[in-house]
């Protein structure tokens, strides 16, 4: 069964369309993930799913409601917002309590639940800290235990992981991996971080100025590109060195990025010998080589012409 | 383990339902932020009392008429100081939504499977509670300086228009909330809403001193009406009868509420 139904989902703001025809589904108990550039329309996406915004047009169905029955999705979703929605005057605890306040749950309910929530994040021991003492990743991590304490059937995730560091952010990734073992939940999660994607998500749909481009397994996503990707950086004009590849069958395609040039070729083993002869009988230097099999960044790069984002270089340096 | 909703809905009249357990939760909310913020206590709190000390002792000994009877200044001031407290906290009270929205918390109250009214009532549980334990507190100060409270019925009844007068001017608050996007607009409120009642509600002064133009707006006034009963209740003294005092409060109070409902269900919540 579907858990999430979106069927030629229209958004425009004034003469802008944020979200062109989109339609896409997960199957429950997925983890699923839009991935794209900021601005993208990921978030208005989420937006709509979760009836804060309106649709301009199309039909969409969340955990089998539709959504134009507002307060029957929202007590079936759970939501953890880009920005932090919490209140820092207040405890953990105290933060979760109202939480389940506002979604009726009864007092041995309430107290079992956020009991267990807790423990899900590790944030036992900080639960009766105030909120403003928290570092960022607490913070998100009592987000997301926020998110799952009415038992959502859906949690939506946006950005769950912007702007934490890359050990904070693994250690999420482990909660939203634990999560989906205890909590058989279907989640929803917005990134422009590839690794994330790659990480987490069982399938993924690419967006690009409001269009979804691909929906697939992040694997699927990479054979899409073909090959493999030797990275070069070399001392010298790029432009008569990538006709020369080109023209000669070296390499399939070449993209330049921060100075480097990704060439995909096929049978990597056998072409980068010949690549860096054909650098040598050109005069040009090679400074740096690196041989990889393509990532999702590369096949993002590749179905849309732009990259995701410039923290991704950054992300996948310190990562890998 | 199964989720249990408890169903502590009140539907009116089939029109709208109140969510009480998120009527609860968000005065829980509101009363722990009073509690742990000390300075904002003192902050509210310094005003009033600064207005009462100085004016109550600067003017001390003059009389004061209402209608043909005469008063002391400073006994005339102190409902005047409690309506001032009322009017500055409630609005302020009502208006700091905003302030939410600036931290984000507002998108965890507006998603949360509740009708607005149930956050309109929320919001005014807590605020009434936070106002009419300062305006008590601002009156306690006042009988140790110099002040008589009458009787213990005049008491119980200046509680219920601290009640009304809060709600009147948190849901006036929620309102002007509802039109703006940040606390940008609080000064020209504060100028061109917030002072002007405060002057024109007799809290200072009795109304019989101004001119007559300006006495109509005084008399649609809703402080006017707040502060005279207080005063009625208080001292025994006032300008209005208990029934007309207590009719207009009570009035201002539920057309208040309606529109701050009102906008509040109207306003965007992104």
């Amino acid at each position: 069964m579907d858990s999430i139904y979106v069927k030629d989902l229209v958004k425009k703001f004034g003469g802008f369309t944020a979200v062109d025809s989109v339609s896409f589904s997960v199957h429950e108990g997925e983890i699923f993930g839009l991935l794209g550039p900021n601005g993208a329309g990921k978030t208005t996406i989420i937006n709509i799913l979760t009836t804060i915004l309106k649709p301009t047009s199309g039909f969409v169905k969340v955990a089998g409601i539709d959504i134009k029955n507002r307060p029957e999705v929202r007590r079936n979703i759970g939501i953890v917002f880009q920005d932090p929605a919490l209140d820092n005057k207040l405890t953990g605890r105290e933060n979760l309590d109202f939480h389940a306040r506002m979604y009726g749950l009864d007092k041995k309910s309430r107290s079992s639940r956020i009991k267990e929530v807790l423990e899900l994040v590790e944030l036992t021991e900080k639960a009766d800290v105030v909120v403003e003492k928290y570092s960022g990743g607490m913070k998100r991590r009592l987000e997301i235990a926020r998110g799952l304490l009415q038992k959502p059937k859906v949690l939506f995730l946006d950005e769950p992981t912007l702007g934490l560091d890359v050990q904070t952010r693994r250690k999420i990734w482990h909660y939203i991996e634990d999560l989906r073992k205890e909590e058989n939940i279907t989640i929803l999660l917005t990134t422009h971080y590839i690794e994330e994607a790659d990480y987490l998500c069982d399938r993924v749909a690419i967006i690009n100025e409001g269009k979804i481009i691909a929906v697939e397994k992040p694997s699927k996503i990479r054979e899409m590109v073909g090959g493999e990707i030797i990275s070069v950086k070399i001392d010298g004009k790029a432009k008569p060195f990538k006709d020369e590849l080109i023209k000669n069958g070296l390499a399939k395609e070449i993209n330049e990025r921060n100075g480097l040039l990704d060439i995909t070729v096929e049978k990597g083993e056998t072409k980068l010998p010949l690549i860096i002869k054909k650098a040598d009988k050109l005069g040009l230097n090679i400074d740096y080589v690196s041989f990889r099999k393509p990532s999702l960044e590369d096949a993002f790069l590749k179905l849309t012409g732009r990259k995701i984002s410039d923290e991704f270089n950054n992300i996948g340096k310190k990562g890998s | 383990m199964a989720k249990k909703e408890v169903n502590l809905v009140v539907s009116m009249f089939g029109f709208f339902e109140i969510n009480l357990s998120a009527v609860y939760a968000l005065w829980v909310r509101d009363i722990i932020r009073f509690y742990r913020s000390k300075s904002r206590i003192i902050g509210t709190l310094a005003t009033p009392l600064l207005f009462m000390v100085f004016m109550g002792f600067g003017f001390s000994g003059s009389d004061v008429f209402l209608g043909n009877v005469s008063l002391d200044y400073k006994i005339f001031l102190v409902p005047g100081i409690l309506g001032m407290t009322i009017l500055f906290n409630s609005t302020f009270a009502g208006i700091s939504v905003l302030l939410d929205k600036e931290f984000g918390f507002f998108k965890e109250v507006m998603i949360a499977p509740v009708s607005r009214i149930s956050i309109v009532l929320g919001r005014i549980a807590g605020g009434t509670t936070i106002t009419i334990f300062q305006s008590s507190l601002i009156l306690f100060l006042s009988t140790l300086l110099w002040f008589k409270i009458g009787s213990l019925f005049g008491f119980i009844l200046s509680l219920a228009y601290m009640f009304l007068m809060s709600v009147t001017f948190i849901s006036i608050g929620l309102a002007f909330a509802s039109r703006m996007k940040d606390m940008h607009g609080f000064n020209l409120i504060m100028n061109l809403f917030i002072f002007p009642l405060f002057f024109l509600s007799g809290a200072l002064f009795p109304l019989n001193r101004l001119p007559e133009p300006i006495k109509i707006i005084s008399y649609i006034n809703p402080l006017t009406y707040g502060v005279d009963g207080l005063r009625a209740s208080l001292t025994g003294f006032s300008e209005f009868s208990i029934m007309t005092s207590f009719g207009a409060t009570l009035f201002f109070a539920l057309i208040a509420v309606f529109v701050g409902a009102y906008f509040f269900e109207k306003s965007e919540y992104l």
